[in-house]
């Protein structure tokens, strides 16, 4: 990597956290436990979510150690089914659909739109706490026996045919979907009601078009699983008929309903994390992101168009040929938003000035993966190759890379790129690297195997399979094992940075955003004076007469206490 | 441009004395406030809307395919507990609608009558509609282990179903009936739920309410309550008529 | 091929079978799939390719030392609708592609072979009309249309061959249909892909694919010695269908006889084609499917036949041209009429009742 670096810190030798912030200006368990505070929440999130994480990979460090052999020799075969089971359920609800909207989103949202809070501090709190109640119940039924119906719950195997813990996880997924509401619509009012003046949507960071975008998601598709969830969790209970066949019910209302909601729940996933790699690359090229019109209706194209597509997970389940014609065409016009913010962003860096700090690092391996992970989408997405791709790896090869190669990739950018602001300290910057590389190719040693796999025809959810696939598959867990590193270094060092990292100063990265024009950590209420926006989005020649202004004012400030030694001295 | 906190804190000082004490920090005015968490309201019903259009859905589903079934179900149900239930919201609705107005133009009085004028008619429909869950359950058509086809196979047996003329339903058409109760139950044990939350919420505001609290200037709340116990209303008002009025002559 | 070392070609041939990226192709629609996946392929390599090169050159030509000036563009409408088309355009190619493809496996010729499977966790029951029943395994022959229709028992699960290039799940409450061509012989993987509880992934076994002639043999030496119609036709007696369904003037159901593919007027309105759909919901449904002219006494047999029953009710059915009995089947090895140009052979073998436009 260049030595060169945009990163520009305060004198180590006399700069200090300053001492008022939002982490300092109260103290107590209590004080964060009862916050309304937008920033203590996102960093209640950010704690909680690590956690799920953690479970979650741990779990996937169990299938990968299972499918070492063709055998079922690790662990009995239902075991196995609960593992990729509660590893689907925590990763997707309580990672995946939270990760940057309630770490970063919270955090940042308001301080980008140079408000003091969200429109509904309250009510972010309990989102936080409902997020709590779902995870706990997903703890639980991990602890009495776990579930074993897949992440997304068929029926009519899981109304009749298991006797596992299916309804205190519908009901953690339930009580989660609540937070994801509630989030969302806090987002979405806040964006609208409670900008700063001069803040027009067309001034506003991509990283809020893209949250506004996954919040409408959020807010409108989420109910839908909810009531899916119920009368899921009701049929169990009380065989109601609803998705029993004897009874005239039709199991495959469930697949509409459940995926009416799932497939907008991947936007939901992938949007926020767009938004950072826009705010990533634009500050690593010092450059406004090119198209920046194109990204931000993208983003709600892709909500919008989302809306529409479910059905393609449904493609080989019986539903008319003319249906299947319907969504694999709007399949293939909702791939093309995700297109066009690809070849933006790259343009972006055309006559840039880039440098590849640890954010920017991961942004490209976004980059690079998201295109994998979406053309991919694109196989599945015309009904013919489906029929021979769907229900393989080929399916988890393909949501792992635009997830994990994409969303998680984001969520490490955006960690990074604003652990400053965040914690007023710097991460250090080799190590980190370092881990983003360890990802990089731990994660295709882990995934692109599989891809191969679903082309021979492995299914997926299999526990044991033909010894043909073992080598793809010994290769596929090796990589596993880098990728665990790589997850596990930012732990360590960012961690460490708490107390040993560099003072990092109010703009390390000397970016645009409103939120680099105040302290880190920022004071409670975001910014001592409230700002006017009176310049557009990533505006660099705004911010270099800014930090002229800035220099003058020191000068003139070192020059005044010159004077006044000077005075007091003769 | 460096944060000074002195300044920050002189600032919220100086700004203090000016505001109403029920607008929050976060907010630049008491009309930001308003509009916010009036735009919030409807946001939160427009998720209420999908929640219940995942029910509505699945009753579009099966109403189509089994349409006898559909309309021996609906003929079981009293309608004139129905219509009751109807008019006991509609008129609740008005006496909210006048609860909002008294908040706006600061009558006390006036709006702890109309809150307690709703808060008594949300419970007489939750009373009706237990007097019409037990009549159900007496007659077994609760779906589960109990339910019985005894209506269905053979209406001369039942008075609800003479009354409205049916004709037996074969034994595969009857078993769908209970496909129709399922969702009976669901739609509306789903707004039942949402009735007890808003009645229990009419009963803090009352208490509230007698306080002075929400005819001082302070209207968005039972405003934005409104909003919720009309949306109440308008998805009993579709439940009565999908559910009650299946062919009924 | 003699100008490679024979030891040389030993490991390709064993390498690239080892280690191959793709399923062998087994019948006609895999190589017309695998035509559709390699332009996708293709494609995005290129995409990937100029994606990676594009970012990998500006970031050598535009990195900090090299470029220390950042250039704000604002964009380029030129640009963005090149990168909007080009795309699209590429997008709906595959679209077109993939749906001919995809109504090509779900539009079985008129001539297909039809073989029922049934699958209830955790096996595949494969039923073929003469008669054969398999478990976790399927024979059929190379040349020939065969169709599969499948139903679940209890839960969802999915019948897929990798090497055919088809899949198709099996749902409880309703038939789904398959079909293909096998082209080469051999023994190739059978999966179950819809995770369907516990044995989920013991759901597996072969499909073996075989010359006719071989086929003749296998289906010779397999029959239960019965056919499914005659199952059917046992059942039929038993559930006392017949005392509703004759051909006496004054019978309180419909004929069965030729029904099979006729366009029946329904009672409620509208007309339907009596394929295996309607007959089963017609036996297990009845008050909606009741032919016009009929009262609507029929019983529902739901709870009473299995879905094996209700399968060879319907080849019964489907076999069905007058009152009287199906013909005895003494030869079951005998294919279908219409495979291979021969003539449906003399009495004595199964013939499928006519079929009414």
């Amino acid at each position: 990597m260049s030595m060169q670096t945009i990163v520009s810190l305060p004198d180590q030798s006399t700069a200090r956290i300053p001492k008022d912030n939002f982490i300092t200006r109260e103290n107590g368990l209590l004080s964060w436990l009862l916050t309304s505070d937008h920033k203590r929440i996102a960093i209640l999130y950010l704690i909680s979510l690590s956690f799920f994480f953690f479970i979650g990979g741990a779990l996937a460090g169990l299938i990968r150690l299972e499918l070492l052999t063709p055998q079922t020799d690790l662990m009995a075969t239902d075991t196995y089914n609960k593992v990729f089971t509660m590893h689907g359920v925590i990763m997707v609800f309580f990672f995946l659909v939270p990760s940057v909207p309630a770490t970063l989103g919270n955090f940042l949202i308001p301080m980008m739109i140079g408000a003091k809070d969200l429109a509904l501090p309250k009510v972010n709190l309990l989102s936080w706490y409902l997020y709590m109640a779902g995870g706990l119940l997903a703890l639980y039924t991990m602890a009495v026996g776990g579930v074993d119906t897949g992440w997304t719950f068929t029926t009519p195997l899981s109304t009749h045919y298991v006797n596992t813990n299916v309804l205190t996880t519908g009901l953690a997924v339930f009580v989660a979907g609540f937070s994801s509401i509630l989030t969302g619509l806090n987002f979405i009012v806040t964006i609208h009601k409670m900008r700063a003046p001069g803040m027009t949507w067309f001034r506003l960071p991509l990283f809020i078009w893209a949250h506004y975008a996954a919040s409408i998601l959020m807010v409108l598709a989420t109910p839908v699983v909810a009531i899916a969830i119920v009368l899921v969790m009701l049929e169990r209970t009380f065989g109601i008929g609803v998705f029993d066949p004897a009874k005239g019910g039709d199991p495959l209302l469930f697949q509409h309903l459940f995926w009416f909601y799932s497939h907008p729940a991947v936007y939901i996933m992938i949007l926020p994390g767009m938004g950072v790699i826009s705010e990533v690359i634009s500050t690593f090229s010092r450059k406004r992101i090119f198209g920046y019109t194109a990204v931000a209706f993208s983003s709600v194209a892709i909500a919008v168009f989302g809306f529409f597509v479910w059905a393609h997970h449904m493609f080989i389940m019986g539903i008319s040929n003319y249906a299947v014609l319907v969504f694999s065409l709007l399949t293939m016009l909702v791939a093309v938003p995700s297109a066009i913010k690809i070849f933006n962003w790259t343009f972006t860096l055309y006559k840039g000035s880039i440098t590849f700090e640890t954010p920017m690092l991961y942004a490209f391996g976004f980059m690079g993966l998201f295109t994998i992970g979406g053309m991919t989408g694109v196989f599945l997405g015309s009904s013919g190759t489906d029929i021979h791709l769907t229900e393989t790896y080929f399916i988890v090869a393909h949501f792992h890379f635009v997830m994990v190669g994409g969303m998680l990739m984001a969520f490490l950018a955006g960690i990074h790129f604003w652990w400053p602001k965040i914690t007023g300290r710097m991460y250090p910057e080799k190590i980190s690297q370092l881990a983003a590389v360890v990802t990089f190719i731990g994660f295709n040693f882990t995934f692109f195997p599989q891809f191969i796999l679903g082309t021979l025809g492995m299914p997926r959810r299999y526990a044991s399979y033909p010894p043909e696939f073992q080598v793809l598959n010994v290769f596929s867990t090796a990589g596993a094992t880098i990728l665990g590193v790589g997850y596990l270094l930012p732990v360590l060092y960012l961690v460490w940075s708490l107390k040993y990292g560099a003072i990092a100063g109010n703009n390390p990265w000397q970016a645009t955003g409103l939120e680099w024009q105040t302290q880190s950590p920022p004071l409670t209420e975001n910014f001592a004076v409230m700002p006017i926006m009176d310049h557009e989005a990533y505006d660099y020649a705004w911010l270099e007469g800014q930090q002229q202004t800035d220099e003058q004012q020191h000068c003139q400030l070192q020059e005044q206490q010159k004077d006044t030694e000077v005075t007091s001295a003769g | 441009m460096p944060d000074s906190p002195a300044i920050a804190h002189e600032a919220a000082n100086s700004a203090h004395a000016e505001h109403p004490s029920y607008l929050r920090h976060h907010f630049n005015s008491t009309e930001q406030q308003a509009d916010a968490s009036n735009f919030a309201m409807w946001l939160f019903l427009l998720t209420e809307v999908m929640f219940f259009g995942g029910l509505f859905t699945a009753y579009l589903v099966y109403r189509n395919w089994y349409y006898p079934a559909f309309v021996s179900g609906s003929h079981q149900l009293n309608v004139v507990w129905g219509t009751t239930n109807t008019l006991v919201l509609i008129l609740s609705s008005f006496t909210m609608a006048m609860a909002v107005w008294c908040s706006e133009t600061s009558r006390r009085r006036g709006l702890v009558l109309c809150l307690a004028l709703t808060f008594i008619l949300g419970l007489g429909f939750l009373g009706i509609k237990s007097i019409e869950y037990s009549e159900k359950i007496e007659k077994h058509h609760v779906p589960g282990a109990h339910y019985s086809l005894q209506s269905f196979l053979d209406p001369d047996s039942d008075a609800a179903a003479r009354a409205a003329g049916d004709k037996p339903l074969q034994l595969d058409m009857a078993r769908k009936t209970e496909i129709y109760f399922s969702l009976y139950f669901l739609m509306t044990g789903m707004h039942a739920l949402h009735m007890v939350i808003g009645i229990g919420i009419l009963g803090f505001m009352i208490l509230r309410a007698r306080a002075g609290a929400y005819t001082a200037g302070h209207v968005t709340f039972v405003e934005n309550f409104g909003l919720y116990w009309h949306f109440i209303d308008i998805i009993w008002i579709y439940l009565f008529a999908l559910l009650y009025l299946i062919s009924r002559h | 091929m003699n100008h490679i070392s024979p030891v040389i070609w030993q490991f390709l041939v064993k390498w690239m079978t080892n280690f191959a990226l793709f399923p062998p192709e087994a019948s006609k629609i895999a190589p017309q799939m695998d035509a559709l996946y390699f332009f996708m392929v293709l494609v995005s390599l290129i995409g990937l390719t100029i994606v990676v090169l594009l970012i990998t050159s500006f970031s050598i030509l535009y990195n900090k030392k090299r470029h220390p000036v950042a250039v704000q563009i604002e964009g380029s409408t030129l640009l963005e609708a090149t990168w909007t088309i080009i795309p699209l355009g590429l997008f709906l190619v595959m679209f077109v592609w993939g749906a001919l493809i995809y109504f090509r496996v779900f539009t079985p010729p008129a001539n297909a072979m039809n073989i029922y499977v049934v699958g209830k966790q955790w096996m595949w029951k494969v039923e073929h009309p003469g008669g054969q029943h398999e478990i976790n395994a399927l024979h059929v022959p190379t040349g020939r249309a065969v169709q599969l229709t499948l139903i679940s028992q209890d839960v969802f699960h999915s019948f897929s061959i990798p090497a055919f290039r088809v899949k198709r799940e099996a749902i409880p409450g309703r038939y789904t249909t398959v079909w293909f061509e096998a082209t080469k012989t051999g023994t190739y993987h059978l999966f179950c892909t819809q995770y369907c509880g516990t044995n989920h992934s013991q759901m597996i076994g072969d499909v073996v694919v075989m010359t006719p002639e071989d086929y003749r043999k296998w289906l010779l030496s397999s029959t239960s010695g019965s056919s499914l119609a005659q199952n059917g036709e046992r059942l039929f007696a038993s559930l006392s269908c017949a005392a509703c369904h004759n051909t006496r003037p004054d019978a309180r159901g419909p004929s069965l006889a030729n029904v099979y593919g006729a366009k029946l007027a329904l009672s409620a309105g509208g007309t339907v084609i009596a394929d295996d759909a309607y007959l089963r919901e017609a036996i297990l449904n009845p008050s909606q499917h009741i032919t016009q002219g009929y009262a609507p006494i029929m019983p529902t047999y739901q709870g009473q036949i299995s879905e094996e029953g209700v399968i060879a009710l319907i080849e019964y059915i489907k076999n069905l041209d007058s009152d009287y009995r199906v013909q005895q089947t003494v030869n079951t090895t005998d294919l279908p009429p219409g495979s291979e140009g021969k003539t449906p052979a003399a009495k004595g073998s199964v013939s499928k009742g006519t079929v009414k436009p």
